[in-house]
């Protein structure tokens, strides 16, 4: 099968709790739509002998390594790829555990749809419960929910009814998640997965790869206010191209076009776009999410850090910022702590100067007075920085609207954030 | 701020691009994060369709200026003489900087030892070249055509990879990669891997090769070539493969799916002669590149795992 040159891309996360089976509905998804290979399987055969599991352990396709096959659970976020004649798949796979939430947030944050499990014995956990507010806190639009082993349930629609009301009931008090589909499965014996069943006769939805495949994935991009992070100026400083100079980077939001009128931010400088440029050649229209050069007209401060915007609809350049932050390390994030802040191509130094809230996320109370956030907490954060940023909300724009926090002695990645307001850096003149 | 509205509002139909642009787009941004944010990277090439795809990206990401790096082959003594020629005409073409580490040169001065028995695969001895040449090159970034559909443990792995100074993958204490925000922070003598296409599958990266009417060595396409069939593969009888008595060789027409060391790349018995045919066949493959080409993957189910913790590529 030769791929179609105008089949487009979805990218979807996958979470469940320990147990609900998704390692088993990802091995049956890739399975029984043939991505998996002879050796692959050949593989799988031999360890479920060697486990002595009774049964071929689909599970064991995605449990790469050694320590997650020992323990029979999934340790990390696992991308996994597949393609039908409709679309490219990528599935970003994590791991359900309390201990490895940050994988969920990272594999959630490049997803434009969420697949989330639940044991149809069990109903909603608190891990369904952190899923979901997660998926909204990431803006992931689509939600699909699996109701699995309905084969342990007798295929009853009264045990998929409680558990679809129960999650629906949760899910309507949360922002974000704009159309949630439920599907009773069975991973295991493979029911609704890539083909269909009569052993839910109640039941007359597609499939989850026939939904996979025909939804209308809600666009995130934001086609009217121009965003243009620099990361690189291409300047070749050689004798056919000595003048030539060019910011690179891709486009993150609006429409751009040659002679359009450029403010960079935060410098303030002004110019229009000369030209866009590719290496197939220069470009009359631009727009997200292509990586492409600019020329401008005039020769402004415009280097890395810098972000070239529309200024009918400019960003707010901002050295405070009021953010929602997911904590991913063990050294909890107090009010006082000083670390690294990278946002789009800028990186500035940020200091926690408030915690407004932190939130419950079994009762989505926002529990005030609180001094610090602990791994896998979320809380709504307020933050000064030591230089300005060009920041939109997040729900505006993921790109530029989201941010890390990394800590300066160790390195590590500890914070995952989303901005949802600030406040103005001098000049006042630009609001959101 | 908060304003969800001109979202929804926004229904009228926008361009999209296609899955190859969106992986190219990714690719680009990615290269162009590293160029601006490490002092020394360097792009690992091997010859194969995957590096091949990595020079075309980079051309894109920085043209019409020189690539902001150099390119660095690992040779390990037992190439294909057709992928030798390959590079030293393709880096010819670019006008691009080449520097080779030589497993060879890491044997002649006792780094390493050629492992006993017949036909020794020098697979495993690049790793101290590769970490060598890192260290006497201070390289800190470095750009290699790895792919998560390949095999378990890269699925695994970040696009910004983080190796300790002893050159080590930590797979339970990986950072966490949002976005495309990703933290290249480094202490001293540690280094990053860079897997620009860690999204592509084989059959995007074969897809992206015609459209881009890229150039591949020969031995990718059908050819006649004496063989032997070893460990279930057929590996080329030459300078690295000596038949043993009881083994019998063979003169078949065969093709290359990845394009390794000599010593442990299998080639796979095929008459697909020109890039449509090679992509109808991977498309209908039923056995990943990896396990039908490559004797060191085979060796035990956590192998690639192993040898990535110890530094390999």
């Amino acid at each position: 099968m030769a791929v179609p040159a105008g089949m487009d891309l979805l990218r979807l996360s996958t979470v469940g709790s320990v147990d609900d089976g998704k390692s088993t509905l990802i091995g049956r998804l890739l399975y029984d739509s043939k991505e998996i290979f002879e050796d692959q399987l050949a593989a799988v055969e031999r360890a479920s002998l060697k486990r002595g599991d009774g049964y071929v352990n689909l599970a064991l396709l995605t449990d790469g390594l050694r320590a997650e096959r020992e323990q029979g659970i999934t340790i990390d976020v696992a991308y996994r790829y597949f393609t039908t004649p409709r679309r490219k798949f990528i599935i970003a796979d994590t791991p359900g555990h309390v201990q490895y939430t940050r994988n969920m947030v990272t594999g959630g944050s490049t997803a434009q749809l969420s697949v989330v499990l639940i044991d149809a014995r069990e109903g909603v956990k608190e891990q369904t419960r952190r899923h979901a507010v997660i998926a909204s806190l990431l803006d992931i639009p689509h939600l699909v929910v699996c109701i699995n082993k309905m084969d342990l349930v007798d295929w009853s629609e009264s045990a998929f009814a409680e558990a679809r009301d129960e999650f629906a009931a949760f899910a309507a008090r949360l922002d974000g998640i704009r159309e949630t589909t439920f599907i009773p499965v069975s991973a295991l014996h493979g029911d609704n997965v890539v083909t269909g069943t009569d052993r839910m006769p109640w039941y007359a939805g597609p499939t989850l790869l026939g939904h996979l495949e025909t939804v209308d994935v809600a666009d995130r991009t934001d086609w009217t206010r121009r965003r243009f992070p620099v990361q690189w100026i291409i300047r070749p400083m050689t004798g056919a191209h000595h003048d030539y100079r060019a910011a690179a980077g891709r486009i993150e939001g609006g429409m751009w076009r040659p002679g359009d009128e450029v403010l960079a931010l935060p410098s303030g400088g002004r110019s229009r776009v000369h030209s866009i440029v590719t290496y197939g050649g220069l470009l009359d229209e631009a727009f997200p999410p292509l990586s492409v050069a600019i020329t401008l007209e005039d020769d402004i401060d415009a280097g890395r850090g810098e972000m070239l915007v529309g200024p009918e609809s400019p960003p707010l350049v901002a050295t405070e910022l009021t953010a929602n932050v997911c904590w991913m390390t063990d050294r909890p994030l107090e009010i006082g702590g000083r670390y690294s802040l990278k946002h789009a191509t800028r990186t500035v130094r940020a200091i926690v100067v408030g915690i407004q809230h932190r939130l419950d996320i079994n009762t989505l109370a926002q529990i005030e007075d609180v001094t610090s956030l602990g791994l896998n907490e979320i809380g709504l954060v307020d933050l000064r920085l030591s230089m300005p940023i060009p920041a939109d909300a997040y729900r505006d724009n993921r790109t530029t609207g989201s941010f890390i926090l990394i800590d300066e002695s160790t390195h590590v990645t500890v914070g995952a954030g989303m901005i949802v307001r600030g406040r103005p850096y001098e000049p006042a003149e630009y609001t959101i | 701020m908060a304003s969800v509205d001109h979202v929804a509002a926004a229904a009228p139909a926008h361009p999209r691009v296609s899955h190859l642009d969106e992986l190219e787009s990714e690719s680009i941004h990615i290269m162009r994060e590293v160029a601006a944010e490490f002092d020394r990277p360097v792009l690992l090439f091997s010859g194969g369709k995957d590096s091949i795809v990595l020079l075309r990206l980079a051309e894109k990401a920085f043209r019409p200026a020189r690539f902001p790096f150099p390119i660095m082959h690992v040779d390990t003594g037992h190439n294909f003489p057709e992928a030798l020629a390959f590079r030293d005409a393709r880096i010819a073409e670019l006008g691009e900087r080449l520097m080779v580490a030589s497993v060879q040169e890491s044997i002649d001065r006792g780094r390493v030892q050629e492992e006993p028995g017949h036909d020794p695969s020098r697979n495993r001895l690049q790793t101290t070249t590769l970490l060598d040449a890192i260290a006497e090159h201070k390289f800190d970034a470095l750009f290699g055509g790895a792919r998560r559909d390949e095999e378990k443990a890269r699925a695994k792995e970040r696009i910004f990879s983080h190796r300790d100074a002893f050159g080590q993958w930590d797979p339970r204490n990986q950072r966490p990669e949002l976005w495309s925000l990703y933290n290249g922070r480094l202490h001293r003598g540690e280094h990053m891997r860079i897997f620009p296409i860690s999204n592509w599958t084989e059959l995007d990266v074969w897809s992206y090769i015609a459209r881009e009417q890229l150039e591949i060595p020969s031995i990718y396409f059908a050819h006649r070539r004496e063989v032997v069939k070893r460990d279930g593969m057929w590996l080329a009888v030459g300078p690295s493969i000596h038949p043993l008595p009881r083994e019998r060789a063979e003169c078949l027409t065969v093709r290359y799916r990845t394009v390794g060391d000599m010593s442990c790349t299998g080639a796979i018995e095929s008459t697909a002669a020109t890039l449509s045919e090679v992509i109808a066949e991977v498309a209908a493959a039923r056995i990943t590149e990896r396990g039908a080409t490559r004797a060191d993957d085979a060796v035990s189910e956590a192998s690639m795992e192993d040898r990535k913790r110890e530094g390999y590529f």
